[in-house]
């Protein structure tokens, strides 16, 4: 139920929503995109970025947040950690256990590698349980893995480091034949054909879904897994710091306890980051679609080690965060909603803009909507636009939203919002970290050997901007990838003698290039204790 | 403008602001949470927790990431429920009757309180679930707990000690691999690719001028 304020808006919305499920909005052309995304899209805001002095990616831009972190102090002195004596040794360390980690971790083990998870919440705490919509792969016979390809590397500006993406486009039949036969519910018709949509910027129906819970039914599936085939999992365990051995390859990680704050050595022949994205690091102010743990360590811990980052300037802002009720700020709206049909609709009834564009086009066409040309809808926390979601039971029938995005129905219902009879109000919320570690295709780093990375945390995969269900996909893509190789790796790696030298290196480096800052990294959690204190 | 209301933290006194959910509140009061947050979403389970408004019989369930604060509310978490997990194999199992008796034996022991429906904070109808289970009737096990976040709190409140996800788990994990039709175009893809019928025009696009590839883009036909 929506207050007075909004009632003269939603007449018009309502008025208007026969015609607009009738209307199919232009797309936009390659000139227009262009010239929309540099005037609205926050990737295009200099005065965001700053250029990092130090490190292997000195002279190179990125968001001042991530800047300020990368250039930080390490959480520990070196002095005072003895390497010793580790806590734990095993063949494949994996940091990070979402969908990348346990993937990773699954297909180490199937290799016959020891192999152990830290993860500084739970294992599932992870983007991979959030993703909402689906996953990409080109499995029917109008499509293939070019076609795949092109949208993808035309969808990311044709940036993608292209043998990251025809690895991804290639391998990702595959990838959704390995989940179905460790028994993850794919939505399917009754001849067990599965049933796939569009999704912002595809020219194929290849979004396989499982309902509007796709990540979380891959997720709880593969930590299932892992359980199963009884890989240890130290939980509630934060890797602060890459241990290198004295030949400068990767050999483990400091871990931190959480809850204790003790300190952990684990030495291993090769290292896994899988520790996801960056959402809560909030930058530009944005609110977020991404879970409690998502602050970037492993590009911080990877920084400090000497591997390069690449497109770490290029973040993905999701068009649709929910912007109303307050209570779910910048909660993810499913790009399914758009895929089903729900169209976007501004303050006066009309369907300004194509709903399946890609999505930084999607979200700097809404900004523009909402901050240039007032025809946003004041909701009392800022500027939104319409997502008509009763025209997905229009076009789809009595029953499609309860069938096809129960989450979506839930997360409104809560606040007395029926999305089958209400539009729902939506806003850019940040999503997703484009750019990450620059990785081979067999997922280890381009500069220090023995680290590979899989998932949000990896750089290039998809160039400057994701499609929807290509992140999904390239967990389990490059999550799978980076288990074999580290596995297939460790057996011919004979570990050094520990060091954290290069951890003194850096320090000697901030100092040396005048950084003034009392901040340490990572991350690890986000403070929203001080936000007690602006009220 | 802001209404405040009196929350009861683990028992302890605190105002805060009534718009805020628990979560935001318990963080709004000054703690820094390690337990009990994740998704914030309502997808991953972590924030289970248990209130009583004064007065009020009936204690209630909820996720504290999706619950908005209300006056004199007494809030408990439940960060972690010790649920039990059997390991299994899942290539070596079915979606057989026996599989259950074998793994998860007491949900045989289920005595119909229905109070794991009544606690569930997606409101899921638990304990018919657990019916389908107990026939073996994976299929409509698998459908009903299928918005089930594993937070554990049905299991909690369960005198027959069912851990509910695990035994939803098991049955969705059969059912997506056993009882659902095997899916002929995915096989005749991944066939397909090991064969090396796309090999050409993959390496046909790793060489090629990118604003060649532009060209294909922007004309690319779109299925409707």
């Amino acid at each position: 139920m929506y207050s007075e304020n909004f009632q003269e808006s939603l007449a018009k919305v309502e008025a208007a929503r026969e015609k607009n499920i009738e209307l199919e909005p232009r797309r936009m052309t390659a000139q227009e995109k262009e010239e929309l995304l540099k005037a609205y899209h926050p990737d295009y805001k200099t005065d965001e970025f700053e250029v990092l002095t130090i490190g292997p990616n000195k002279g190179d831009k990125v968001p001042k947040e991530l800047a300020a972190m990368l250039q930080a102090h390490s959480r520990i002195n070196p002095a005072d950690i003895d390497l010793s004596n580790p806590d734990y040794d095993v063949d494949v360390l994996v940091i990070g256990g979402g969908g990348a980690g346990s993937s990773a971790a699954i297909e180490a083990h199937e290799a016959g590698a020891n192999v152990m998870i830290v993860t500084k919440l739970r294992i599932g705490d992870a983007n991979t349980m959030m993703a909402e919509g689906g996953i990409q792969a080109a499995d029917k016979e109008n499509d293939s893995p070019a076609i795949h390809f092109v949208d993808a590397f035309g969808g990311g500006h044709f940036a993608a480091k292209r043998e990251l993406l025809s690895k991804l486009v290639c391998d990702a039949p595959d990838a959704i034949l390995w989940l179905s036969e460790l028994g993850v519910e794919f939505d399917k018709d009754a001849e067990g054909n599965m049933i796939t949509t569009h999704g912002g910027g595809t020219s194929r129906k290849r979004m396989h879904a499982a309902k509007d819970y796709s990540g979380a039914e891959i997720m709880r599936t593969l930590r299932d897994e892992v359980l199963n085939r009884k890989i240890p999992v130290v939980d509630f365990t934060a890797a602060i710091e890459l241990i290198l051995d004295e030949n400068g390859n990767a050999a483990g990680a400091v871990l931190l306890n959480m809850e204790t704050e003790d300190i952990l050595i684990a030495k291993a022949k090769t290292v896994i980051i899988a520790t996801g994205g960056a959402g809560r690091m909030h930058y530009q102010g944005f609110p977020t679609s991404n879970h409690y743990g998502a602050t970037a360590d492993g590009l911080v811990l990877g920084y400090r080690a000497g591997a390069k980052l690449l497109y770490a300037e290029t973040l993905q802002y999701h068009p649709t965060g929910a912007a109303f009720p307050e209570q779910i700020f910048g909660a993810l709206v499913t790009e399914k909603v758009r895929s089903l049909g729900a169209k976007l609709i501004n303050k006066n009834g009309e369907a300004f803009m194509h709903p399946l564009e890609t999505r930084d086009v999607s979200a700097a066409s809404i900004i523009r909507e909402c901050n240039d040309r007032g025809n946003g809808v004041e909701t009392g926390n800022g500027l939104a636009v319409w997502l008509d979601t009763p025209m997905i039971e229009k076009i789809g029938g009595e029953g499609t939203i309860e069938a096809r995005i129960p989450a979506m129905m839930r997360m409104f219902g809560k606040y007395g919002i029926d999305i089958r009879k209400e539009p729902i109000l939506v806003y850019p919320t940040l999503h997703y970290q484009n750019g990450g570690l620059d990785i081979s295709a067999d997922c280890m780093t381009t500069n220090v050997e023995n680290l590979f990375v899989a998932g949000e945390a990896v750089g290039g995969i998809h160039g400057r901007n994701r499609l929807m269900g290509n992140s999904l996909l390239d967990i389990i893509v490059f999550g799978r990838s980076a288990g074999k190789s580290a596995a297939a790796k460790c057996k011919g790696v004979t570990v050094g003698k520990l060091s954290l030298s290069h951890v003194n290196e850096f320090e000697k480096e901030i100092s040396d290039a005048k950084i003034e800052t009392d901040m340490i990294s990572p991350k690890l959690l986000p403070n929203y204790v001080k936000q007690r204190d602006e009220k | 403008m802001e209404n405040t209301v009196n929350i009861f933290l683990f028992g302890k006194k605190y105002s805060v602001p009534d718009n805020l959910t628990i979560m935001r509140a318990m963080e709004y009061a000054g703690y820094q949470l390690k337990r009990g947050c994740g998704c914030r979403n309502g997808f991953c389970g972590a924030c289970a927790t248990i209130y009583r408004i004064a007065g009020d019989r009936e204690l209630k369930a909820c996720l504290a990431c999706q619950t908005k604060v209300e006056d004199n509310m007494y809030i408990a978490t439940l960060p972690f429920f010790p649920l039990v997990k059997q390991v299994y194999d899942i290539e070596k199992i079915g979606p057989t009757e026996q599989i259950m008796m074998q793994l998860y034996p007491e949900i045989y022991a289920c005595i119909g309180c229905n109070a794991c429906t009544k606690a569930c904070t997606q409101e899921l109808n638990v304990m018919q679930y657990i019916a389908y289970a107990q026939r073996g009737e994976y299929e409509k096990c698998a459908e009903e707990s299928f918005d089930c976040v594993m937070c554990g709190v049905c299991s909690s409140r369960c005198p027959a000690g069912i851990s509910h996800p695990q035994v939803a788990m098991l049955a969705r994990r059969l059912n997506g691999k056993y009882i659902a039709p095997r899916c002929g175009h995915l096989e005749k893809r991944v066939e397909e690719i090991n064969e090396g019928t796309f090999k050409a025009l993959i390496e046909d696009l790793l060489g090629k001028p990118v604003d060649e590839i532009k060209e294909l883009y922007n004309n690319r036909e779109i299925e409707k």
